[in-house]
């Protein structure tokens, strides 16, 4: 097939115009703090806020959590499912699929009404078990991304082989679990935990209605009443997306999955 | 498939039942969180809808939705999801078609499947500001057709706190989710078929209309059905956007969790079903259709 496309350079040119002319202007907004000329003043500004700080650090350890959460849920399920119950795969596959049917502000509005302070399990109580409620829900929004990559890890793998070896050698369930599957599909969940992160990092809609001191809510608040700083934090939560992104493709190009999409 | 035999096999040479009927015990915790954290808050909003204040049986809510403001905001948030999803669809896959089989560099292809990993995450209230910077009334676009040919958009009738500015900026998500869905459904077009078809004396209109878009149609079309539904549950971004001026679904229901601004609880319930019944149906028929569309994917 060597015949050309016709318009194949312009179809390009235009989707570069579009995807690069906002995030110019984005770059360029954020320089005009001063107005004398260019310069980082809203980037100084934003990273010396306290709330950007704590804000960023609280979202920072709820991924992590997430992440944790995530994968101590989605590993074993994933591995009991290909090594035991086959025929519930396509079962535990719809489910995963459910956080992409549900928007999120509907899952979280069901949160609040049946987690209530007046509830059997009252979740929204206190701060601490709303974090644990938050990390909850975003271990539900991520488990598609999740779900997927660690199948798709445990589907290049032999499972039964390696678990047969492991419990010929005298392992436990749990051994074989920690020190032969999850090294095995190490690549599969590094990029699921990457993904996670920049899902769960600018996350507005549910911290927001959980009213915890998440960045999304941080951002939100910023954005209606600041001129400059919002684009240098665009930048910044840019720059985060692509370190996420590019730290997914370094942990390995064959680990699969479906098409990373983030919350909206 | 190596896999699917190791699996027959693994069927027929389980050890005895005894230890089988143990084994559903594995994925309890997972199905005890699908309950909690899917299943259960769902159904209480599902259910909520069709009960009254006292908790009696009723239909008024779902009646109830059949109101002006109600519609209206279901209506631009219809409005809004569609053009995104059929624009994007559009330019997504004559993006996707133009980097993979459009005889550009060999670079453009994984230049544009990245750049549409990280640009597909880059959604929510960041995407707001970056095109306020851009297409707002002092964007960098806005003030450059005005100093460069003296043209005033926002005069011209353009406004990016409307339906358009909306449909403009989710596009910039839902562009590159149909570039990354759609290339390996266009990589799934052999070579040999529109050589086949050109030997047979094809023009490039027959070959598309008889060779790729039959095959093509359930990823084009299922995958703009995944961009409507992405669009239509998505709130960040248009509340950070147009605070409460463009009256989106998502944004109602947001001030209705807020403050039962519509003064029924259980309306507030029914608006959600409303919600899940509309990304359902796509999403059920994007499953759907994904299904038809692997037939020709190796």
């Amino acid at each position: 097939m060597k015949r050309k496309m016709p318009g194949g350079w312009l179809v390009l040119l235009l989707g570069a115009l579009y995807f690069l002319v906002p995030l110019l202007g984005t770059f360029e907004f954020s320089l005009r703090y001063r107005r004398e000329g260019y310069s980082v003043e809203a980037y100084r500004i934003v990273l010396a806020d306290p709330r950007f700080q704590a804000t960023f650090g609280y979202s920072t350890i709820l991924a992590l959590c997430t992440i944790v959460v995530g994968v101590l849920l989605v590993v074993p399920t994933a591995y009991w499912i290909q090594l035991k119950l086959p025929k519930l795969r396509p079962l535990v596959e719809f489910v995963t699929l459910l956080p992409l049917v549900i928007p999120a502000i509907v899952l979280v509005f069901g949160y609040l009404r049946m987690y209530n302070s007046s509830s059997w399990i009252p979740l929204t109580g206190s701060e601490r078990t709303t974090d644990l409620l938050l990390t909850c829900s975003y271990v539900a929004l991520a488990l598609p991304y999740m779900y997927r990559a660690v199948d798709t890890g445990l589907r290049a793998i032999d499972v039964r082989t390696l678990t047969e070896a492991a419990q010929s050698l005298g392992a436990s369930w749990a051994t074989i679990l920690a020190r032969v599957i999850l090294p095995n599909v190490r690549v599969a969940v590094l990029s699921g935990a990457f993904l996670t992160f920049a899902i769960v990092i600018g996350e507005f809609t549910m911290a927001s209605l959980l009213d915890r001191p998440a960045f999304g809510p941080y951002l939100q608040l910023i954005g209606a009443n600041r001129a400059y700083e919002p684009s240098a934090l665009a930048i910044i939560t840019f720059a985060i997306t692509w370190a996420c992104m590019g730290l997914i493709q370094l942990s390995g190009r064959r680990a699969g999955g479906p098409p990373p999409v983030g919350a909206r | 498939m190596p896999s699917s035999v190791l699996r027959t096999t693994a069927t027929t040479g389980l050890p005895p039942p005894s230890r089988i009927s143990w084994a559903w015990v594995g994925v309890v915790p997972f199905f005890v969180f699908a309950l909690m954290f899917l299943i259960l808050p769902t159904s209480f909003l599902a259910i909520g809808a069709f009960q009254d204040a006292a908790g009696r049986l009723t239909l008024q809510n779902v009646l109830d939705l059949f109101q002006p403001t109600i519609l209206a905001s279901y209506a631009i948030s219809l409005k809004v999801s569609g053009a995104s999803a059929i624009g994007g669809a559009l330019l997504g896959f004559f993006l996707a078609y133009a980097a993979i089989a459009g005889g550009l560099p060999q670079w453009v292809r994984p230049t544009l499947l990245t750049f549409s990993g990280v640009a597909s995450n880059f959604a929510g209230v960041p995407l707001a500001f970056a095109f306020l910077a851009t297409l707002g009334r002092t964007g960098l676009v806005t003030a450059f057709l005005i100093q460069a040919f003296g043209f005033n958009l926002y005069r011209a009738g353009f406004n990016l706190l409307s339906f358009w500015g909306l449909a403009l900026t989710y596009m910039y998500f839902q562009i590159p989710l149909m570039v990354l869905i759609m290339a390996p459904a266009i990589d799934g077009l052999r070579r040999e078929w529109r050589e086949a078809a050109q030997n047979l004396g094809a023009s490039a209109w027959e070959y598309w209309r008889y060779v790729a878009l039959p095959v093509l149609w359930p990823s084009l079309l299922g995958t703009t059905l995944l961009l409507f539904a992405n669009a239509f549950g998505a709130i960040a971004t248009a509340y950070a956007l147009t605070g409460s001026s463009l009256n989106i679904v998502t944004i109602l229901l947001y001030a209705q969790i807020r403050g039962d601004v519509l003064h029924n609880q259980n309306l507030g319930y029914a608006l959600a079903l409303g919600m899940i019944l509309i990304t359902g149906l796509s999403n059920t028929a994007y499953i759907g259709l994904r299904g038809r569309a692997e037939r020709w994917l190796r």
